[in-house]
């Protein structure tokens, strides 16, 4: 299985992007055209995204240089050894489910700080993929339609995200471990 | 929510650099973090836009409406109490497909109008109903196949091998989701013996 694994992670985009582009053929469009036109489309969000990185990774790096991020790790060591999570990556698991943008910013920290292929680099990479911001996504979802009981769902997600979270801890280990 | 926790980490930062002594970093801290900002989205803007353009290459080839009809029996098991042809059904496999692809801004509209569908459906007014739940949960799963811009950022970093979290993406994500709908099945069954 791990072998399958690590196939996936090397032949993903090849093949999306092979399939991508015979599909287009075999419809007759013009593929580079809309090529073109959708990395336009990449432009405008990454634009739209920019001023929110720019605050927060503002707002993570004054915490970091302030000495809070080692303060906060260090108090947390203890706990994160006894049950073999990074102590880095705690205070990123709950802010992930808070903020996109925010959580961004701390892992990218991550990454400069341990690097991107530690341990703990990848374990927040592959956590990272398969958790949410629930509590944004619950609010705005659930504002839209006019709802305020919302029955077992902060359960159900939590529940989903906490699994996702086990289970990178676990093939992360595995794999790099 | 950003309003206060934006606020509040920068107040944090600002009052232990008085304790520590370390207001001079701070500022250098805030600076090059600005900075920075700017370098992770120039790669970013790359990487985003080369998926964006290769994506839609696939939509306008019809591979949404393709994807679209091979995800519609899943979805009938998942939500089974939703009408043949009822406008929540597309809405969702829209959500549902732009989340699989890693277009999560995409994604939000279709889920809206997803909710706005099925409010129109439930009689349960201010309450979610159970095809709410489902959605909801599934949702908040995560669904995304392949995060590019994790990629993009494993890039800016250094990464030797930046697309080898892939695989175990998949793997956790498919987790994650199983979990969800067992999740909801399970609560779903439990409220109907409650009746």
């Amino acid at each position: 299985m791990l072998k399958a694994v690590t196939f996936i992670s090397d032949m993903m985009i090849p093949l999306v992007f092979v399939y991508i582009i015979f599909y287009g053929y075999s419809k007759r469009i013009d593929i580079y055209d809309s090529f073109t036109k959708g990395a336009k489309d990449g432009f405008f969000v990454v634009l739209n995204i920019l001023p929110t990185m720019i605050g927060l990774m503002v707002a993570v790096g004054v915490l970091n240089a302030s000495g809070f991020t080692e303060l906060v790790t260090g108090l947390l060591k203890p706990i994160a050894q006894r049950i073999g999570y990074p102590a880095e990556a705690i205070p990123l698991t709950f802010m992930r489910l808070i903020s996109s943008s925010a959580s961004t910013g701390i892992l990218l920290d991550i990454f400069k700080s341990c690097g991107p292929d530690s341990f703990t680099g990848r374990f927040v990479s592959v956590m990272m993929s398969c958790t949410e911001t629930v509590f944004y996504t619950m609010s705005v979802y659930f504002m839209a339609a006019g709802i305020t009981k919302t029955r077992y769902t902060l359960w159900g997600a939590l529940a989903a995200n906490l699994a996702g979270i086990l289970a990178s801890l676990w093939i992360c280990s595995v794999i790099w471990g | 929510m950003l309003n206060y926790i934006w606020g509040g980490m920068i107040i944090i930062g600002m009052v232990t650099a008085a304790f520590t002594g370390r207001l001079p970093e701070v500022t250098n801290g805030a600076i090059e973090s600005a900075k920075e900002a700017v370098t992770v989205s120039v790669t970013m803007l790359g990487v985003l836009s080369m998926w964006t353009g290769m994506m839609r290459i696939g939509e306008d080839a019809g591979l949404m409406k393709l994807l679209t009809k091979k995800l519609m029996p899943l979805l009938k098991w998942l939500f089974p109490r939703i009408p043949e042809g009822h406008e929540a059904m597309r809405h969702i496999a829209a959500n549902f497909i732009a989340n699989f692809l890693g277009l999560g801004w995409a994604a939000t509209p279709p889920g809206l109008k997803a909710m706005e569908a099925l409010k129109r459906l439930s009689r349960d007014g201010e309450t979610a109903s159970r095809e709410m739940c489902m959605f909801m949960v599934i949702n908040m799963s995560s669904l995304q196949l392949v995060s590019v811009n994790l990629l993009a950022y494993r890039v800016q970093y250094g990464s030797h091998n930046p697309s080898e979290i892939i695989g175990p993406g998949i793997f956790t994500t498919l987790i994650s989701t199983a979990v969800s709908v067992i999740f909801v099945k399970l609560a779903e069954g439990r409220e109907k013996k409650k009746c």
